[in-house]
């Protein structure tokens, strides 16, 4: 094979046949595009006209360029171009592919297992064993070496470990290696001190030759919180250049969903291999963080898990009495203030204000009576930490003295205790160190630390579980209930140096933080951790996913402390009683470094080059020159018009695309245009029934949603009158009816303009788009269910008005014996329906459009009930009209058959006789005034009831 | 044999005299409403034209007695002028007549036949004697000339590649209609102008024309042939030509216009692709304006 760059020809002699490319360049040259024949009878008129340029009549160069790029596109075709012609590697014997394995190699595993592939590719067709390794996931002993191509399957499960290897182990594994090999070594390219002993080791051996990502690995710090701002720092393994990187910050929106909370771009500049960005962002903001990543790198170490450490804590504090000017020192909450400050969010204010805001803690300082207790304890009980601290006012009130207060971890005794003041015996008390189950448990008790007075628990059988702090006497500091999910916790001295120099020694800054009152500055000490248990909640692979962790064993706490990420200790957040501990891959002292490799090892990229033929694509180019040049000499004889051009064009182009497609596919060989064009063809064929169905299952999912939408804009383009479906198809068929007669003299009287009344169905029917409904009641008719009288309640509070119709002239007056009567007491009872009253003389409903006195329907019937005056709604003297309720009364009650009255035939005849004679017909058109005065009175409200119309009214009256 | 099969056989016998030319003629004559049609000036004929007041020299057989009794004066009743006018139509059927630059436009010498025979057909109806120049087909009257005219325009054409209008068996005062695309050599149109135009001859030029030849969409190297073959023009850049080709013709239409304008003819330019029905008003109009 003889090889030109990265490019090989199989058959190069071929080339040789270029040389005549010039030749052919002459010979086309002279031959000009034959001339068009055309009879044409104004020829005549073209006699003794010459040509204006003495134009050559060869072939035009770039005509001659094409043909000839396609002729030298056909040799070197055949020429058998191959790209990156690889070379086969020498050796013999067994093959040890090592793998770091570590997360440093996680964001370009696949590239490295295509590595490894084509190694053992090359192996297995040199007949080589072969054994492939991780270095975090050794066997016990020696390298199991197998034929090759049985790696080959294996390989998919070689994983990287989200840890670095162990350096004994690594040493460990390599002193049991025997006989001779040579190693590939895939290095995930950061420096480690074992790596020299290693190398030592399998040079030992036989030949190394290692492969290595030249680009430099990138690691996320956690992130630490300083000066009121989140800093984000990164480092990578080589100082060299400026580079840029996002940050992407995890977490949980308000709906649980996991989102990019906030992103921000790190820049490392030139020389420098950490780079550090600040992150300001609010605290609720700040809360939801879960993790921190490097966008776009896969790999544990662009990981940085958030624990407490970021977690700022809203804690409420609430005092007394206010503050007494001056006297900051003896300030309740003075010394709690100062603990929480650098730590914690605090806010100040009304108890019942505080928990709007829903604080992690709420930090009560001699606070007897809460406000708000029932609020505080639904706020215990989902989780929150009320925190009390005794004081005089505690001590001398009366809460929790005979029952246990629900907001207090104890019963109190009366008047609480002073040891060693001037009146009392006995030394000011000591506290007793920590049992091993309170959760102070390991803090060290300073010796100063003296108590003058407290608050004394009464001694209850619940008592020995609650206390988590005492003095050294025995009696209880600090006692604890847990309430629901959540705990109350009382300190049973002041907040404050009154009663105990407890706030004033660091212990008691590391009581709150115990607490999860505050959190820790920074990573903890092994000392503080000391005592504690931890389990792992969620690890982190190689690859840079959270995963959950499922049961492993715990972790104590000084151990986790000073853990490295291993296979005990996986990276992951680990959670003990009320706190978390994020252990990162990259803490806050991890350097990176580049590999450094000896000058005798040689150094391999990871890329794998595979060899392409090309002899198909210079084909396809070919044919897509010729196709051009058939173009561009159609053109150039002046044959190329109208629609020949753009059959020519498309016959040129689409075979000439597919063409293209088809060689890439197949990557060999020639490609007829009918073969491509057969493909094309199969290829729509195919495409099309699978549109068709799409399209189909579309066409069926539409029509619901469609019909609904439709329903919707029906109802609400014009003003619509609807009638409940009672079940009855008679009734509901004249309410229909009476509403078409409504909606016809509403438009030909008023500018109302209704469409067709619309018949609404309870149950399914969106209400708010009816101003009115009317509801003729039935006696046996069902019920509505709950989410229907949800939806009618909705209705009358937001304006609607149902019109109930009992249809039964209310004989028996209302809410009397008749069977609709009842019905409709049944029917109305879910219902929120305001005091109701006949309706009174002065009813706006009486003159929003026609001045009227009565409300027949077909039915001359008693009153109608409407929603009753204000009581305070008193006549004025010299006004016609009490001023009355300011909104549209939500329900009129009547049975007077309104729509028998209004209903109207096909023919706009009445429907029904109303009455008898002239009497009758007056009757009907007061009923049709009592509708038309109705749907005003919904549509324009109060409008009418305002005394701005009165002199008008007045003037109407006759008075 | 059937009764359906003998009908027919006898219809088509009965068709074949009626030349297919003549129909399209017919269809296309329809389109011009005639109404009835008259000179719309006194003179010998039945039809009524006016009444006009008797002055010295009328003979008193002329007065309209009826019409006089009415008045005080006296009327003279005078009809329409209906005399016959000859009229002879020359329709170029030269080979350059028969291109048609596209299957879907008709041949230029189809469409002046066409133009011609409908023309045919409203004076014939006009009661105008019609005939053709140069063919021995002398203008007459009536139905069965309309079959004669039909059936010699139906004819194959003459083998020159451009003709020239005849003026034998024109009457003078009559009138004429020379149909053809004028491409070839104008001298002998002019002559034949002159000549008729010296007898008293007037009529219309209608220019048929194929759009091909008013656009000449060509391009690149070409050699244009006349339909005869007998004129040939190479070009290596046919669209560089255009421009030029459509002055030149621009040139022979305003030669023939000013040329008809001269000698109180009219000329008009019609294009295949166009309607024929309103080259048939035009030049039904350009008859009557003869006067």
């Amino acid at each position: 094979m003889w090889t030109v760059g990265p490019l090989g020809f199989t058959a190069p002699l071929l080339l040789v046949a270029m040389v005549a490319l010039p030749i052919l360049w002459l010979i086309l040259r002279a031959v000009p595009p034959a001339p068009v024949r055309r009879r044409f009878p104004g020829v005549a008129l073209l006699l003794g006209l010459s040509d204006d340029e003495t134009q050559t009549d060869r072939t035009p160069w770039w005509l001659l360029l094409l043909r000839m790029l396609a002729v030298a596109a056909v040799i070197i075709a055949f020429a058998g171009p191959v790209l990156n012609p690889q070379d086969e590697r020498q050796g013999a014997g067994p093959l040890l592919i090592l793998l770091d394995g570590t997360w440093a190699d996680a964001r370009d595993w696949p590239r490295r297992q295509d590595r490894v592939e084509a190694l053992l590719d090359e192996a297995s067709r040199a007949g080589r064993t072969a054994a492939v390794l991780s270095l975090t996931d050794l066997p016990a002993e020696g390298a199991p070496f197998q034929a090759a191509a049985s790696w080959l399957s294996q390989l998919a499960g070689v994983r990287p470990q989200a840890w670095a290897p162990d350096a004994e182990a690594v040493a460990d594994w390599a002193e049991g290696l025997d006989g001779d090999f040579d190693t590939f070594w895939m290095s995930d390219g950061l420096a480690r001190p074992s790596r020299a002993d290693l190398l030592a080791a399998l040079e030992a051996h036989g030949e190394v030759v290692v492969f290595e990502d030249p680009r430099p690995v990138l690691g996320l710090a956690p992130a630490r919180f300083d000066d009121g701002a989140i800093v984000v720092s990164a480092v990578r393994s080589a100082a060299e250049g400026s580079q840029a990187a996002e940050v992407v910050a995890h977490g949980l929106d308000p709906q649980g969903t996991p989102r990019d909370l906030s992103r921000v771009s790190l820049e490392f500049a030139e020389g420098e291999s950490e780079a550090e960005v600040r992150l300001s962002l609010p605290a609720e903001l700040r809360n939801r963080i879960t993790r921190f990543e490097l966008a776009g790198i896969r790999s544990a170490g662009a990981v940085a898990l958030t624990d407490d450490a970021l977690r700022r804590r809203e804690v409420a504090l609430i005092a007394a009495t206010a503050d007494r000017e001056g006297l900051e020192l003896l300030s309740p909450t003075h010394y709690i203030e100062q603990a929480l400050e650098p730590t914690a969010d605090l806010i100040t204010g009304a108890i019942d204000d505080v928990l709007l805001a829903n604080p992690d803690v709420v930090v009560l300082a001699d606070v007897a009576r809460v406000d708000a207790s029932g609020a505080l304890l639904d706020w215990v009980e989902e989780g929150g930490l009320l925190l009390r601290f005794a004081g005089p006012r505690l001590a001398a009130s009366e809460v929790s003295r005979a029952d246990e207060d629900p907001l207090l971890p104890v019963r109190l005794r009366a008047g609480g205790r002073s040891v060693g003041g001037a009146m009392s015996w006995g030394e000011p008390k000591a506290l007793r160190p920590f049992d091993e189950d309170s959760p102070f448990h390991g803090l060290v008790v300073p010796e100063e630390v003296r108590v003058n007075a407290q608050v004394m628990a009464q001694p209850d059988p619940s008592l020995a579980e609650r206390v988590i702090a005492s003095l050294a006497d025995g009696t209880p500091l600090v006692t604890r209930k847990r309430v629901g999910e959540g705990q109350v916790v009382l300190f049973h001295v002041t907040a404050n140096a009154e009663w105990s120099t407890l706030p004033l020694s660091g212990l008691f800054v590391e009581m709150l933080e115990r607490l999860a009152v505050s959190t820790r500055p920074s990573q903890p000490s092994a000392d503080e951790l000391v005592g504690t248990t931890w389990t792992v909640d969620q690890v982190l692979t190689a690859f840079g996913e959270v995963e959950e962790a499922g049961t492993r064993p715990g972790v104590p706490g000084e151990t986790l402390a000073e853990a490295e990420p291993g296979p005990e200790t996986p990276p992951g957040l680990y959670a003990g009683e009320d706190r978390r501990i994020a252990l990162n891959v990259i803490h806050d002292e991890t350097e990176l470094a580049q590999a450094a490799w000896p000058e005798r090892i040689t150094v391999e990229g990871l890329e794998v080059l595979r060899e392409r033929p090309l002899k198909g694509w210079f084909l396809a180019a070919a044919l897509a020159l010729l196709m051009l040049d058939i173009l561009a000499s159609l053109w150039l004889s002046g044959r190329l018009r109208g629609s020949t051009a753009t059959a020519a064009l498309a016959l040129a182009i689409v075979p000439g695309l597919d063409g293209a497609a088809h060689a890439a596919v197949a990557g060999q060989a020639a490609v007829w245009a009918p073969s491509a064009s057969l493909l094309l063809v199969s290829a729509l064929l195919i495409r099309v029934p699978v549109m068709a169905a799409a399209l189909a299952i579309v066409a069926a999912l539409a029509p619901p949603a469609a019909a609904q939408d439709d329903e919707a804009i029906e109802a609400t383009s014009e003003v619509v009158l609807a009638h409940v479906i009672t079940g009855d198809a008679h009734v509901d068929q004249v309410a229909e009816a009476g509403l078409r007669g409504l909606s016809r003299t509403l438009f030909s009287r008023t500018s109302v303009e209704p469409a067709e009344p619309i018949a609404v169905d309870l149950e399914n029917d969106e209400l708010a788009f009816y101003p009115m409904l009317y509801w003729p009641v039935t006696a046996d008719q069902p019920k509505p269910s709950d989410e229907a009288y949800d939806k009618l309640n909705r209705y009358l509070r937001t304006g609607g008005l149902i019109l109930f119709d009992t249809r039964d002239a209310d004989v028996a007056g209302f809410g009397g014996a008749t069977p609709a009567g009842r019905r409709l007491q049944a029917l109305a009872a879910p219902l929120d329906i305001p005091p109701l009253e006949p309706l009174p003389s002065d009813h706006v409903l009486t003159r929003s459009f026609y001045l009227l006195q009565a409300f027949p329907g077909r039915h001359v019937g008693r009153d109608v009930w409407v929603e009753a005056a204000p009581p305070d709604a008193e006549l004025v003297d010299g006004m016609p009209f009490r001023n009355l309720n300011d909104n549209v009364t939500p329900v009129v009650i009547g049975g007077n058959d309104w729509a028998a009255a209004w209903a109207i035939d096909e023919r706009g005849g009445p429907m029904f006789p109303v009455g008898r004679g002239y009497a009758g017909e007056r009757q009907r058109e007061i009923a049709m005034r009592f509708g038309v005065n109705l749907i005003m009175h919904v549509l324009t409200g109060n409008y009418k009831s305002d005394q701005v119309h009165v002199p008008a009214l007045l003037d109407r009256l006759g008075q | 044999m059937s009764e359906a099969a003998q009908l027919r056989g006898r219809a088509e016998a009965l068709a074949a005299p009626l030349p297919p030319l003549l129909a399209a003629a017919e269809h296309l004559a329809a389109t011009v409403l005639l109404g009835s049609h008259g000179r719309r000036r006194a003179g010998v004929g039945d039809e009524f034209w006016q009444y006009r007041p008797a002055h010295g020299g009328d003979e008193a057989r002329f007065i309209d007695w009826r019409r006089s009794g009415r008045s005080d004066a006296h009327y003279v009743r005078e009809r329409e002028w209906q005399a016959a006018q000859s009229i002879v139509i020359w329709v170029d059927r030269s080979q350059s007549m028969r291109f048609a630059s596209t299957g879907r436009l008709p041949a230029k010498a189809d469409r002046a036949a066409m133009l011609a025979m409908a023309l045919s057909v409203l004076l014939i109806r006009g009661g105008e004697r019609v005939g053709l120049s140069g063919t021995g087909l002398p203008p007459r009257s009536g139905e069965v000339q309309l079959m004669r005219l039909a059936a010699t325009l139906s004819e194959a054409g003459e083998g020159d590649d451009y003709g020239a209008p005849e003026v034998r068996g024109m009457l003078p005062q009559s009138r004429a209609l020379y149909v053809s695309d004028f491409l070839g050599d104008p001298a002998p149109v002019e002559a034949a102008l002159t000549r008729a135009a010296d007898r008293g001859v007037k009529g219309a030029l209608l220019q048929v024309l194929d759009p091909q030849e008013e656009a000449f969409p060509f391009d690149g190297r070409t050699i244009f042939e006349s339909i005869g073959g007998t004129i040939r023009h190479e070009t290596l850049k046919a669209g560089d030509l255009r421009n030029r080709y459509i002055e030149r013709l621009k040139e022979r239409k305003a030669r023939l216009s000013m040329l008809a304008r001269t000698t109180g003819w009219q000329f008009h330019t019609h294009h295949t692709d166009d309607a024929p029905s309103s080259a048939l008003l035009w030049l039904y109009g350009a008859m009557e304006r003869v006067h």
